[in-house]
């Protein structure tokens, strides 16, 4: 049986080979087909895997609450130079004493400051947070310490720097122990973190955050030496805020109950604000929201991709239409030879699945190729075109492909089926020729 | 005169195929009918030799169609082995195609794309018998026919004696009751003609049954008999099967 099927297929091949480029381009458009399917699966689930990665590093048992800047109508309303918005200490402490599913409770603020260090600046993003900030982002240290809460009661002024921050302001030297300016006053460096690859902005209600030029110094020290007033020059005019806190993110213990707590943050903070100036952002929700998009993105890429498998399969019918013409005699030969038209169907049909088989085979080989080719042409875009490179988002530029499974199983299934499909009518046409009309064909 | 062909059978030889006024007609368009066979009635013995002739539309080719069973007759009967086939359908044509007839014709068919060996392979693949003990006849049936050292050639590399000769070879894979030719020489300059000839009673020697259909009367001379074919009618019989 087995051997059989073996010959058969041999026989389809011979008969492919006689012409090789009749069969190749044939061969071609399936393989374009299957390795389209493959490629754009690998590149939709990298984007969204990155997503998902980083949805989870917010934590799906996380609440974040954000201070948002209200349109500009509703700000002026408030009148005064200094506009205040967002979550204040006071939402912070009715938070944690009304909401029992509440677990840990982690405030930041954060500010654009200038640090320096002698002659050398950089334009980095003040963190004032807590020492639960740093299991919260995932930091990891590589020298010295984080902060901690001896720092925060005493409202010290220690700095730790980011591993960028601390590369500009201390290309040649250990920064621990030494101090760095921000503003009038001046820091002490206790601890640098380690590189940490930046987060793509989510959903939008979550900006992009990068990690690795920031600053972090204890909140009760950035409120006592800088304060919630920020003044920034901007185009010619002078705008002031007043913000207490950017940011509290709140953990609660189960996943269950993190749309209950996040509907009850909501409600409670709604009574004290009545403009639009926080958000309550739920990771859980992201993550549930980009499994959503990522789904509807495979249905979208393997319909685009089934329709490049159409056109392949048209092209081998129109190949196997010509081939059963040319072989008309041949089909006589056989049918006077004793073969039913059963064997003439399947004669044709296992050569249109030869054809697309190899299609998909060699489709699926190309389809491994999605990494390094994404990586080489990166690569070559990043040499020719620098500007070009730079100016993409970093969720294409960090992009991975990754090759999902079942899209290679797929991807080949539906060439093999393309073939039985668009094989069958050319070989029912074989099969029903008269067999004496067919002997007599030159 | 077909009576003729029918009261004399061979006294003790078994009968394979018998014909009982086999008619066929032809529709063309505008209601033409063509009557290709108009009543045909003939006997041929296990062993016989018998050569078809006729001018150009006497049906001769018709009846060589029917009795390969690439047709149904529009009526009559066609006994083959002991049953009648005028009424199969064509998947059981088919098989008696496998079964019980060869083929030999004029422009030889072998398939281009297929080794001397896989050609007289072909009838062999549809009874789906593949085993060595097959493989070894194909060889041995090639080396009959004096082409055992061109197995692995392809038809095209060979010249039309050669090609006829493995038709023969894959005419005979089967073991067939009967083989069909038609017009075996008509391709073949005189020489290589008379040199399959030769094969040819050689095979009838050897008790092969052999129906072949031919304009030349030289050809037909080496048949035991004659049949005259004149306008869908079988006109005369000439000789008696041995």
């Amino acid at each position: 049986m087995l051997k059989r099927l073996a010959k058969k297929l041999r026989l389809g091949f011979n008969s492919l080979f006689l012409h090789k480029l009749r069969s190749g381009l044939a061969v071609l458009g399936i393989l374009i087909g299957v390795t389209a399917v493959i490629w754009l699966v690998a590149m939709g689930e990298g984007v969204s895997y990155q997503a998902q990665q980083q949805i989870k590093d917010l934590g799906a048992t996380n609440v974040i609450v954000r201070s948002v800047k209200p349109p500009q109508e509703s700000s002026r309303a408030g009148g005064g130079f200094f506009m205040p918005y967002g979550l204040l200490r006071a939402d912070f402490d009715r938070i944690v004493s009304n909401v029992p599913t509440i677990r840990q409770a982690v405030p930041m603020r954060e500010i654009r400051r200038e640090i320096r260090n002698a002659d050398r600046t950089v334009d980095a993003k003040l963190v004032g947070c807590t020492p639960e900030y740093f299991a919260l982002n995932h930091l990891t240290l590589s020298r010295g310490r984080f902060l901690t809460d001896r720092d925060l009661d005493r409202s010290d002024n220690v700095a730790v720097l980011a591993a960028e921050s601390a590369a500009i302001l201390f290309p040649y030297e250990d920064p621990l122990g030494r101090t760095v300016q921000i503003g009038s006053d001046f820091y002490r460096v206790v601890g640098q973190t380690a590189p940490r690859t930046a987060s793509a902005a989510i959903g939008g209600s979550l900006e992009a955050r990068e990690y690795d030029l920031d600053v972090y110094i204890p909140l009760s020290t950035l409120r006592w030496r800088i304060g919630d007033m920020v003044l920034t020059a901007r185009s010619g005019s002078r705008e002031g805020e007043i913000v207490e806190l950017s940011q509290i993110t709140l953990t609660v213990g189960d996943l269950d109950e993190v749309d209950e707590t996040a509907d009850i943050v909501r409600t409670l903070l709604e009574k004290y604000h009545p403009n639009p100036d926080f958000a309550v952002v739920v990771p859980k929700e992201l993550l549930r929201q980009a499994e959503m998009m990522r789904a509807m993105f495979n249905v979208l890429l393997v319909l685009i991709a089934g329709i490049s498998l159409l056109v392949g399969g048209i092209g081998i019918m129109n190949i196997m239409l010509a081939t059963v013409t040319e072989r008309t005699r041949e089909i006589g030969i056989r049918r006077a030879l004793g073969a039913t038209q059963g064997d003439i169907i399947q004669q044709f049909l296992t050569e249109t699945i030869v054809l697309s088989g190899t299609g998909g085979l060699l489709g699926v080989f190309f389809g491994f190729l999605c990494k390094p080719a994404v990586v080489g042409v990166r690569n070559l875009l990043g040499r020719i075109l620098p500007d070009m490179m730079a100016s993409l988002p970093p969720n294409i530029l960090n992009l991975e492909p990754r090759i999902a499974t079942w899209s290679i199983v797929v991807a080949f299934g539906i060439s093999v089926l393309v073939g039985m499909v668009f094989g069958l009518y050319p070989a029912r046409r074989a099969a029903h020729m008269d067999p004496i009309e067919a002997l007599r064909h030159e | 005169m077909s009576d003729v062909a029918v009261a004399a059978p061979s006294t003790r030889r078994k009968i394979v195929a018998r014909v009982a006024d086999l008619k066929k007609d032809y529709h063309l368009g505008n209601n033409v009918v063509v009557r290709a066979l108009r009543g045909v009635s003939l006997e041929f013995a296990e062993g016989d030799f018998v050569a078809i002739m006729g001018s150009s539309g006497s049906g001769k080719s018709t009846l060589l169609n029917l009795l390969g069973c690439l047709d149904r007759p529009t009526s009559g009967q066609y006994f083959l082995a002991g049953r009648d086939v005028s009424r199969l359908d064509d998947r059981a044509l088919s098989g008696i195609r496998s079964r019980y007839l060869g083929f030999i014709f004029q422009s030889y068919n072998l398939i281009s794309q297929l080794s001397v060996a896989e050609n007289i392979e072909v009838p062999l693949q549809y009874q789906g018998d593949d085993s060595p003990a097959a493989r070894q006849r194909c060889v041995r049936l090639a080396q009959l026919v004096g082409l055992g050292d061109r197995l692995h050639h392809r038809p095209t590399e060979l010249s039309g004696g050669q090609q006829q000769r493995v038709a023969i070879a894959r005419a005979l894979v089967n073991n067939p009751h009967i083989i069909l030719a038609d017009e075996p020489t008509g391709n073949l300059d005189t020489a290589t003609g008379n040199e399959i000839m030769q094969i040819l009673d050689a095979l009838n020697r050897a008790g092969r049954t052999i129906l072949m259909v031919t304009h030349e009367p030289d050809i037909a001379a080496h048949a035991h008999r004659v049949v005259h074919l004149r306008d869908g009618r079988v006109e005369q019989v000439t000789g008696a099967s041995r």
